[in-house]
């Protein structure tokens, strides 16, 4: 299990891996905003956190069809099936690497970019801990939605299609909670519903990610 | 006799042929009725004038477009437990069905919110909601559409359904936490047996409902049968090219 | 361990393609399956293989014992050959990859990426990964496709040393490599187009 973590790990910060695909997007997203709604810093410090959140997402989004389409591929996942590795523990650690390389990097960017969209300085520590808690449920719930694209040809428009509505308890909960720290509001529930929604997709949808897998390498 | 011999689709085929008419001569004879009576013979509202009998449609179109995930919901079920195909296909037949009554739903919601709360669209948790749903049909008919071998497909969406169900669910949870609403309360609560509208607007709205469940039911059986004569066509094709 | 297939009924896109399947493969033993383009012979190597269900028949002695190599060899461009065979090996438990290095020649090829090698080396490179494997039973689909002869000698020898040593191959492949091994013929096999064997799409005839 930790090889292919670390294979993981290794193949993404290798030359095409992408590493850092997402964390650029999620930086020209942010300044982007500014653009398109006006520089007034008010405005701007009022939508912050909400406009960070649909960002983390987005960039999280863009590298899940490579997640397992790339080992589809190449053989890698009919070979990994007939290893004594249970399947469930695979799609697993493909969340987790994908976590680590694209979900965490945003959480740490997070409060810089936040700088640039004027967030409340009371903001700072709900967006990180709101995005600490949700980014590693978008990646479970983006590998699931990987497992069923992956024997579809140009999956990665549809695989956005299906990801997305599933992302919106996550979205609605972790924004919200990010939204009202930065006002100064009590925002403890939402962090709290939002830690529910994270563990119950981090232990439950490792077994439907994979039974869809099993289905699709048929 | 048990009813899972109708999970033959060829007994399927024949029953539906058979119960087909009927179901459709009582759909029409319900929602005619149903809207008729609803538009010309109630009263208008005196708050809300004639805007009101957007209700005939926009409640049992709202109903349906949650039965018909909830039927999908069950008939995937069948399917990853019991494997009939009539249940996969049938689940297939219905979501264009359901996302079609969503956007009924949607669209007469619209309609009747303009007049009423001055503008057509609210983020209000029923009607982010139903957009959601929306999301969630429009995935699952991308999903069969984009797979080629039909039991593969099947096998998907109905992890799909079931996995969307549980975050169509939370979601439904969530919006209510991040918006209160401006949508009424229920018109028809079951539970409670009490009433919210009174008869003269009850009766043909019960009609009406009653309408959509009848129609509803004779769209999903005409398209199961066309998937089932699609996928008859392509088994008999695959067979006759293993024989040249 | 012995790997035992019995009445085997197996379909490809819904239409049955093979009934009646059924051979043994011994410890020492190796068996070769022939039969035309199209006759089921990765369809019975990938059910064997655990990767999909037969619509009926039994297969003992499969379980956790099967290295399989089919058209695709699971390697990672941007990874070494050694990385590659690493990877395959702590994968399977085992940490040792020597042997496999050996076999094939790949040692002065050993810290080149996986990328840059030609088509025949990367065979050779995903044939080594079922020795890193340390599994007993081999399931080779068109193992020597785009090696050159002294690939195919190396390969002859691998599967050689790896009989001697109480394991067995199943295969399909049309070249002879000089191997003490029983030949399976499959077209005998060959489901009739109207044949009713539990095929998916059966219930709509």
């Amino acid at each position: 299990m930790i090889a292919l973590l670390i294979r993981d790990l290794r193949l993404a910060l290798r030359a095409g891996g992408g590493f850092g695909l997402g964390l650029a997007f999620f930086l020209i997203v942010t300044v982007l905003v500014p653009f398109s709604v006006g520089p007034q810093p008010e405005l701007l410090g009022r939508i912050a956190a909400g406009v960070l959140w649909l960002g983390a997402l987005l960039a999280c989004l863009l590298s899940l069809d490579r997640l397992l389409a790339l080992d589809y591929e190449d053989g890698t996942l009919d070979l990994l099936v007939t290893a004594p590795l249970p399947l469930e523990a695979v799609v697993s650690i493909k969340a987790l690497a994908h976590w680590l390389t694209t979900g965490l990097p945003l959480v740490l960017a997070a409060p810089v970019l936040a700088v640039l969209l004027n967030l409340p300085p009371q903001g700072f520590a709900p967006l990180v801990i709101s995005l600490a808690l949700g980014t590693p449920a978008l990646s479970v719930i983006g590998t699931f939605g990987a497992a069923l694209t992956v024997g579809i040809k140009r999956g990665g428009l549809l695989l956005s299609l299906l990801v997305l509505p599933l992302y919106v308890p996550t979205l609605i909960f972790g924004a919200e909670a990010a939204r009202r720290g930065a006002m100064g509001m009590q925002h403890d529930t939402y962090l709290i519903m939002l830690a529910g929604i994270t563990f119950a997709t981090i232990a439950l949808m490792p077994f439907a990610s994979a039974a869809v897998l099993r289905m699709g390498l048929r | 006799m048990s009813i899972w011999q109708y999970a033959n689709p060829v007994k399927f085929l024949a029953l539906s042929e058979r119960v087909q008419p009927v179901l459709w001569v009582l759909a029409a004879a319900s929602v005619i009725t149903g809207l008729v009576w609803g538009f010309f013979g109630t009263p208008d509202d005196y708050r809300q004038g004639s805007t009101v009998k957007i209700i005939f449609i926009h409640v049992p179109s709202a109903m349906m477009a949650i039965n018909a995930w909830v039927m999908m919901l069950v008939t995937s079920l069948i399917w990853l437990i019991r494997r009939h195909h009539v249940s996969a296909l049938a689940a297939k037949a219905a979501a264009p069905v359901g996302m079609v009554m969503t956007v009924i739903a949607l669209i007469t919601g619209a309609l009747w919110g303009q007049p009423m709360w001055g503008t057509w669209w609210a983020w209000d948790p029923r009607l982010t909601s139903f957009l959601i749903l929306f999301l969630f049909y429009l995935g699952y008919i991308a999903l069969w559409a984009a797979i080629e071998d039909p039991d593969t497909a099947a096998d998907l969406t109905s992890i799909l359904c079931l996995v969307g169900s549980v975050f169509a669910l939370l979601s439904r949870y969530a919006v209510n936490f991040w918006n209160q609403g401006l949508h009424q309360g229920t018109s028809v609560p079951v539970a409670t047996g009490g009433r919210t509208v009174d008869d003269t607007f009850f009766v043909p709205l019960l009609i009406s409902m009653a309408g959509f469940v009848l129609l509803f039911l004779a769209l999903v059986l005409y398209r199961t049968g066309t998937e089932i004569r699609t996928r008859r066509a392509a088994a008999l094709l695959a067979r006759a090219e293993r024989n040249l | 361990m012995t790997l035992r297939v019995d009445n085997l009924t197996l379909a490809r896109g819904g239409v049955p393609v093979l009934t009646g399947v059924s051979l043994t493969v011994e410890p020492g033993q190796a068996l070769i399956l022939r039969g035309p383009n199209g006759a089921g012979k990765t369809t019975l190597l990938r059910t064997i293989t655990g990767l999909q269900p037969p619509l009926s028949g039994q297969i003992t002695g499969a379980e956790d014992q099967i290295a399989y190599a089919g058209h695709a060899d699971g390697l990672k461009a941007m990874l070494s050959v050694r990385e590659n065979l690493m990877f395959w090996a702590q994968v399977f438990g085992r940490t040792d990859i020597t042997a496999a290095l050996d076999a094939y020649a790949l040692h002065p090829l050993a810290d080149r990426l996986a990328g840059t090698l030609s088509a025949g080396q990367k065979r050779r490179l995903g044939l080594a990964r079922l020795l890193v494997t340390g599994r007993p039973i081999w399931i080779l689909d068109e193992p020597t496709v785009s090696l050159d002869k002294d690939a195919v000698a190396q390969f002859a020898a691998a599967v050689r040393a790896h009989l001697g040593q109480g394991g067995s191959a199943l295969m399909a492949t049309h070249i002879d490599l000089g191997l003490e091994a029983d030949v399976l013929d499959l077209t005998p096999f060959r489901a009739h187009a109207s044949a009713r064997a539990g095929a998916s799409d059966e219930a709509f005839l």
